[in-house]
């Protein structure tokens, strides 16, 4: 199995030899052309570095994102503190700084958003191929499966699971993994049910080409397109899901700054400091939007036709 | 010994119906009890209607269907001495993958070669097969379909085989690419001693590659003869029926051509009998009843009342 594409790739192309684009790097360009999905990614660079530079705004401000300033963030009569020079966006009820939160909570949402999104795919790839290529009693017993992990409702899921092992970031993204997987596995199936019957894996077959090597070689590289567009439509729905779990404190450990976390404290306070919930809610906005307007901008590219 | 010798070969395929326990409810009759020899550097042909089952009695040599019953028996490894080329030339080259990769899969599945030695033997079948060996990198879609049929008998041709199954490997081509991709396979043949067993619809392109020439109906064969003797002196009313119905390249030449009425009959509860006898214009009260066999030496056909030589099949009597 050493001779892939990959080793056709790296022989080097002679000059008079005209070189055909290649179906990725068509999608690449069309992409570039896609003014929406250009701008998504500009804002998904903007987050990513927001959530890298955090230590940085931490060392420039002098806040720490755990530990409270009630002499600088708090007015005399115990309210947080406006936006302003000191507090970029503000401070929090307890006396906190806001935007080094908030840039904090990009790393858990990022974190948790692509993790989760990987482990699911990750899962969701292998079960999907598994059931779509043997079919038969393997299909019949994952499908069921699935319908059972469909059936299951997340939320008490994941009170139980909190309150049995504690909140942490891994078992977040274990539960959001969990509930995303099956999405996955389906359209994984469906398209490996289609691709087992065609000729050319027909053509490998006859060769005696092992079922490993037809899924992972033959069937794998047709469903890259759809696996990267609903892996791209996957990783905004986790950072929404990762929210909502800590909004509810049944997320990350509830000290960790998180978006859904800082929301979650805003509800008292929203009256007398609005930017304790505009700002990161408008954050998860626009990181959501943007992940979401991307992965339709992927499809489209991928699949010029539809 | 003939290089392949298929005996008695029978392949149903259920029907299954139910949700939860599914259970049989049929069977499809695709191939019903095939025998018939191929000899080594021969070309044999098989025509037949779609759905006669000559495709399914293609995959069965190839190994892509396990027989229902009866015996495959090939002088060699199956899956690497028989080849096969596929109708689909769209279909069966990976959209994927590298043109280069793709011919290679024979090598690398049967741990043929190294690396560099392989993108050799890459080269040199594209140059065989007709192909730019510099378009190695190049994917599928950037091929016409004549080509991707020429890539497709080069990944065939890779193991050396000794068998090549080709399933209506020009059907569907344009008719001027069809004629190059026939005449390749046939310079092919010269070159490389290969033995084909070449399935089509289209008479004519059988009657030029073939030694000799099985006409399927309904899962069965009904005349095997070699060439030219089946068709200028078909016994089985239903291979006259066929040529009848051929176009021919002299339009002052007399036609009669005979009309068979009615559909093929479904293969999941086939006709008593022979096969034929609810569509043919000869058929008499034994034909429903007693299932001819295929006799004869060379020239076989399965038919009670075979034509007479020169004897022409009236198309008044076809129908009711």
């Amino acid at each position: 199995m050493s001779l892939t594409d990959a080793a056709f790739e790296a022989e080097p192309v002679h000059a008079e030899v005209v070189h055909g684009k290649g179906p990725w790097q068509l999608a690449w360009e069309r992409l570039r052309r896609d003014k929406a999905a250009v701008i998504s990614m500009a804002v998904i660079v903007l987050v990513a570095l927001l959530a890298l530079l955090a230590p940085l705004f931490a060392l420039i401000t002098g806040h720490d994102p755990l530990t409270q300033y009630p002499e600088t963030a708090l007015t005399p009569e115990g309210l947080p503190v406006g936006p302003g020079a000191d507090f970029w966006l503000g401070a929090d009820s307890l006396g906190r700084d806001l935007f080094v939160r908030l840039a904090y909570g990009a790393r858990i949402s990022l974190l948790v958003g692509l993790s989760a999104t990987l482990l699911a795919t990750v899962f969701g790839v292998v079960v999907g191929l598994l059931a779509g290529y043997y079919g038969g009693w393997v299909d019949g017993v994952l499908a069921r499966v699935l319908d059972v992990v469909l059936s299951f409702p997340y939320l008490l899921v994941a009170i139980v699971l909190v309150a049995a092992v504690g909140a942490s970031v891994a078992l977040t993204i274990f539960v959001i993994a969990f509930f995303s997987f099956a999405a996955m596995a389906r359209v994984v199936r469906g398209q490996t049910i289609g691709y087992r019957e065609r000729e050319f894996t027909e053509a490998v077959r006859s060769l005696g080409a092992s079922p490993l090597r037809i899924m992972v070689i033959d069937v794998l590289p047709n469903l890259v397109a759809p696996v990267t567009v609903l892996a791209s439509l996957l990783i905004p729905t986790s950072i929404v899901f990762e929210a909502t779990l800590s909004f509810l404190g049944l997320g990350v450990d509830p000290r960790t700054p998180s978006w859904g976390a800082i929301l979650a404290d805003s509800t008292d306070f929203y009256r007398v400091a609005p930017g304790l919930l505009v700002f990161p809610a408008v954050l998860l906005l626009l990181t959501t939007l943007a992940f979401n307007l991307l992965g339709d901008g992927i499809r489209d590219a991928l699949d010029p036709k539809r | 010994m003939s290089l392949l010798e298929v005996s008695d070969v029978r392949k149903y395929f259920p029907i299954k119906s139910g949700i939860f326990f599914q259970r049989e409810v049929g069977r499809v009759h695709a191939v019903d009890g095939v025998s018939l020899s191929v000899e080594a550097g021969e070309t044999l042909g098989v025509v037949g209607e779609s759905g006669c089952g000559k495709s399914t009695l293609a995959r069965c040599m190839t190994g892509l269907h396990e027989v229902t019953s009866g015996t495959i028996a090939f002088d060699g490894d199956v899956r690497r001495d028989v080849q096969m080329v596929f109708q689909d030339p769209y279909g069966s080259l990976n959209p994927r993958r590298r043109i280069g990769s793709i011919i290679a899969d024979p090598l690398v599945i049967h741990r043929e070669g190294t690396p560099s030695s392989r993108r050799g033997r890459v080269r040199d079948l594209m140059a065989l097969v007709g192909l730019n060996p510099e378009h190695y990198n190049r994917f599928p879609a950037e091929f016409s379909g004549g080509q991707r049929q020429r890539v497709g008998i080069a990944r065939a041709l890779a193991l050396n085989p000794r068998l090549v199954v080709c399933d209506e490997p020009v059907s569907a081509l344009d008719v001027s690419i069809q004629a190059q991709v026939v005449n390749l396979l046939k310079d092919l043949q010269t070159e490389l001693g290969l033995t084909y067993v070449f399935i089509a619809h289209d008479l004519s392109v059988v009657r030029y590659v073939s030694d000799r020439v099985a006409v399927m109906y309904l899962g069965k064969i009904v005349e095997i003869a070699p060439g030219e003797e089946l068709y200028e002196r078909p016994r089985h009313p239903y291979t006259a029926a066929l040529l009848s119905a051929a176009s021919v390249a002299d339009p002052d030449r007399p036609r009669d051509r005979v009309v068979l009425r009615g559909d093929v009959p479904s293969p999941i509860s086939p006709p008593s009998g022979c096969r034929f006898h609810p569509r043919c214009p000869k058929a008499q009260e034994r034909c429903r009843v007693e299932e001819p066999l295929l006799l004869g030496d060379g020239h076989k056909w399965a038919c009670h009342f075979p034509l007479e030589p020169g004897e022409r099949l009236r198309s008044a009597e076809v129908g009711r």
